[in-house]
């Protein structure tokens, strides 16, 4: 959208090209060299520093790919991989699922509909730490809140945190109340879908399924692309709830990959290892994130080709 | 919304017809409100929980099946949690942080959106698409390098590496987001002052900055809520308990007093209300901020 107006006034145009050119790297000026000093820089630096063994104090020692193989024989390393993995894969699908279905329940002119959104949203913006001390006492075996409910129904709730088992499942269920970001989006999302479409689909004799799943589905799929992406991003760096909940364990069942790394760095102190996790991960992100954008091209809807 | 039931249009002959379909209506009000207050309360069920219990004397905690409303609620456990360790200096310490990285992602981003939103450059697609790019990378690649060379030149331990990528738009969110609102504010505008003589620089700060306030409102907000929330940054650079964050605190609070349940809560609940205020006051900020970003760029 932005040619149109350039080709008009022809004469001058390469001075003020110019000097349109250096004002627009001077203006990004500051986000370059925060690029550098805060990501760039420390992403090649963290590669360096995976291939040496280094506590701060001493100097390095270059040992090659030491740290990598030692990653291949480290339990602690692959459980933390297999966690992280397990929440992740677990957690985004019902995330989004939930999300989106509460979106299309609140997408209704109701009574009291501004005060639902509002209870569905807000769990998601308050403080993790805190929410995590809560859920701590919520998922108390004995005196907490959700085994109460359960055993109203008949169900003799396991001990949650404290079971290898049932930790995990724990935090992924803990991490469902916080579906509030994604609800507000799709729900944005749906209201942006044109009317006409559904009277379209109405005139086909279209029910109510029919066009969820034909119109509004379809019309979402963007949508749903980016939150799969942020989803997978911001669950492979969960922290908090494991370091203030279950401290990794029982017997490393909630022993996240970011737990891991932060303990081999500000713990163990060695940076090398630490590092060598961390672009371990790095990998996984950016492979994950390119075959979700590579499978987005047979799911994802755009409508007409001008998205904006 | 739902004005997905088009105008019935036969108005004398579908008398019948119409109140079967007013009926069908009445019960598809009803059973969506029986799902959404059952949704609520059990969203609402946690914090429900962690109030009452901040409420209720010691003794009270542990009985089964729980009391939700407590007989006299101990209000004492509110000044008691909250003194037990200094909530007060790591609730002025947050702020403080706060209020840096606000005007930090105010001031750096709007500047870095203006060169994507306005100007034309060789390169800024690339730059752009790179910036966008860094969203996707997790926070813990960039930790290790960044501790080492804040560790050697001896910011550790101070408020500067949570405070100095803010001025440099290291959030690219914010980016992102100020970007997008300047692409609506009309182009003419700055056209007409650069006729007028004025340079990018007075184009950025004197037209578009004033008009785009509700949108650096909500990048105020969200920084505002980031910083109030923040744990991993602070638990890594922050050292002294002088200069810890309230969630910082409640985490030292939790290792003293692991299963004090009353006064857990009562710290808990009480970091939430700035966070809740915050959200009452500017509710409809927050909302749009949050769907302005929601897709594409």
């Amino acid at each position: 959208m932005a040619a149109t107006i350039t080709q008009q006034q022809q004469v001058p145009v390469s001075r003020w090209q110019l000097r349109e050119n250096t004002a627009g790297w001077l203006f990004v000026l500051p986000w370059i060299a925060g690029f550098i000093c805060f990501t760039g820089g420390p992403i090649l630096a963290a590669l360096v520093i995976s291939f040496t063994q280094w506590d701060v104090v001493n100097d390095p020692v270059w040992i090659g790919f030491d740290n990598y193989r030692r990653m291949l024989d480290d339990p602690q390393a692959l459980q933390s991989l297999k966690v992280t993995t397990l929440y992740t894969v677990v957690s985004v699908p019902l995330h989004l699922f939930f999300a989106y279905v509460l979106a299309v329940l609140l997408n209704n002119k109701l009574f009291g509909i501004g005060l639902y959104r509002t209870i569905f949203y807000l769990p998601s913006i308050l403080p993790v730490a805190a929410v995590a001390v809560i859920w701590r006492w919520v998922l108390s075996p004995q005196y907490g809140v959700f085994n109460y409910l359960l055993s109203l129904i008949g169900i003799d709730g396991p001990s949650w945190l404290a079971s290898p088992t049932w930790a995990l499942p724990a935090l992924i269920l803990m991490s469902l109340f916080q579906l509030g970001g994604a609800m507000i989006i799709f729900l944005a999302g749906l209201q942006g879908v044109p009317r006409d479409l559904y009277e379209a689909a109405m005139v086909d004799g279209a029910g109510w399924w029919r066009k969820q799943w034909n119109v509004t589905l379809p019309m979402m799929t963007p949508y749903i692309l980016f939150q799969v992406i942020i989803g997978f991003v911001t669950t492979l760096q969960v922290f908090v709830q494991p370091y203030l909940m279950t401290e990794g364990g029982p017997k490393d069942a909630t022993l996240f990959f970011l737990l891991y790394v932060y303990r081999n760095a500000f713990q163990f102190f060695s940076m090398g290892y630490a590092s060598a996790l961390s672009w371990v991960l790095f990998l996984y992100v950016v492979i994950l994130t390119l075959l979700i954008l590579r499978s987005s091209r047979t799911w994802v809807y755009y409508a007409g080709n001008e998205g904006r | 919304m739902a004005t997905s039931t088009p105008a019935s249009i036969p108005v004398v002959q579908g008398a019948p017809a119409r109140t079967r379909k007013q009926w069908l209506d009445w019960i598809r009000r009803f059973s969506l409100h029986l799902v959404l207050i059952a949704g609520s309360l059990l969203f609402l069920l946690p914090f429900i929980w962690a109030v009452s219990t901040s409420l209720k004397p010691e003794s009270d905690v542990f009985t089964f099946p729980p009391q939700f409303i407590p007989d006299t609620p101990k209000w004492e456990n509110y000044p008691d949690a909250l003194t037990a360790i200094p909530f007060g200096r790591y609730a002025l310490n947050t702020i403080f942080l706060a209020g840096m990285r606000i005007t930090g992602n105010i001031l750096s981003c709007s500047l870095v959106a203006f060169a994507f939103a306005r100007l034309r450059w060789k390169g800024r697609d690339v730059v752009f698409f790179l910036v966008l790019a860094t969203m996707m990378i997790p926070e813990e690649v960039t930790l290790i390098p960044q501790y080492i060379i804040y560790s050697k030149i001896g910011w550790v331990n101070t408020y500067l590496p949570l405070i100095v990528p803010n001025f440099l738009a290291g959030a690219a969110f914010y980016v992102f987001l100020l970007r997008q609102f300047f692409m609506t504010i009309p182009r003419e505008l700055d056209e007409a002052a650069r006729v007028d003589g004025a340079s990018f620089f007075q184009v950025y700060w004197r037209i578009v900055m004033p008009l785009s306030a509700p949108a650096l409102v909500t990048v105020g907000i969200f920084t505002f809520q980031n910083s109030w929330n923040a744990f991993f940054g602070p638990l890594i650079y922050l050292q002294d308990r002088s200069l810890y964050t309230v969630s910082l605190g409640l985490s030292l609070f939790q290792e003293q007093y692991y299963t004090r349940w009353t006064l857990l809560m009562a710290a808990s609940v009480s970091i939430m209300i700035p966070t809740l205020l915050v959200f009452f006051l500017l509710q409809r900020r927050f909302i749009e901020g949050v769907t302005f970003t929601g897709l594409k760029g």
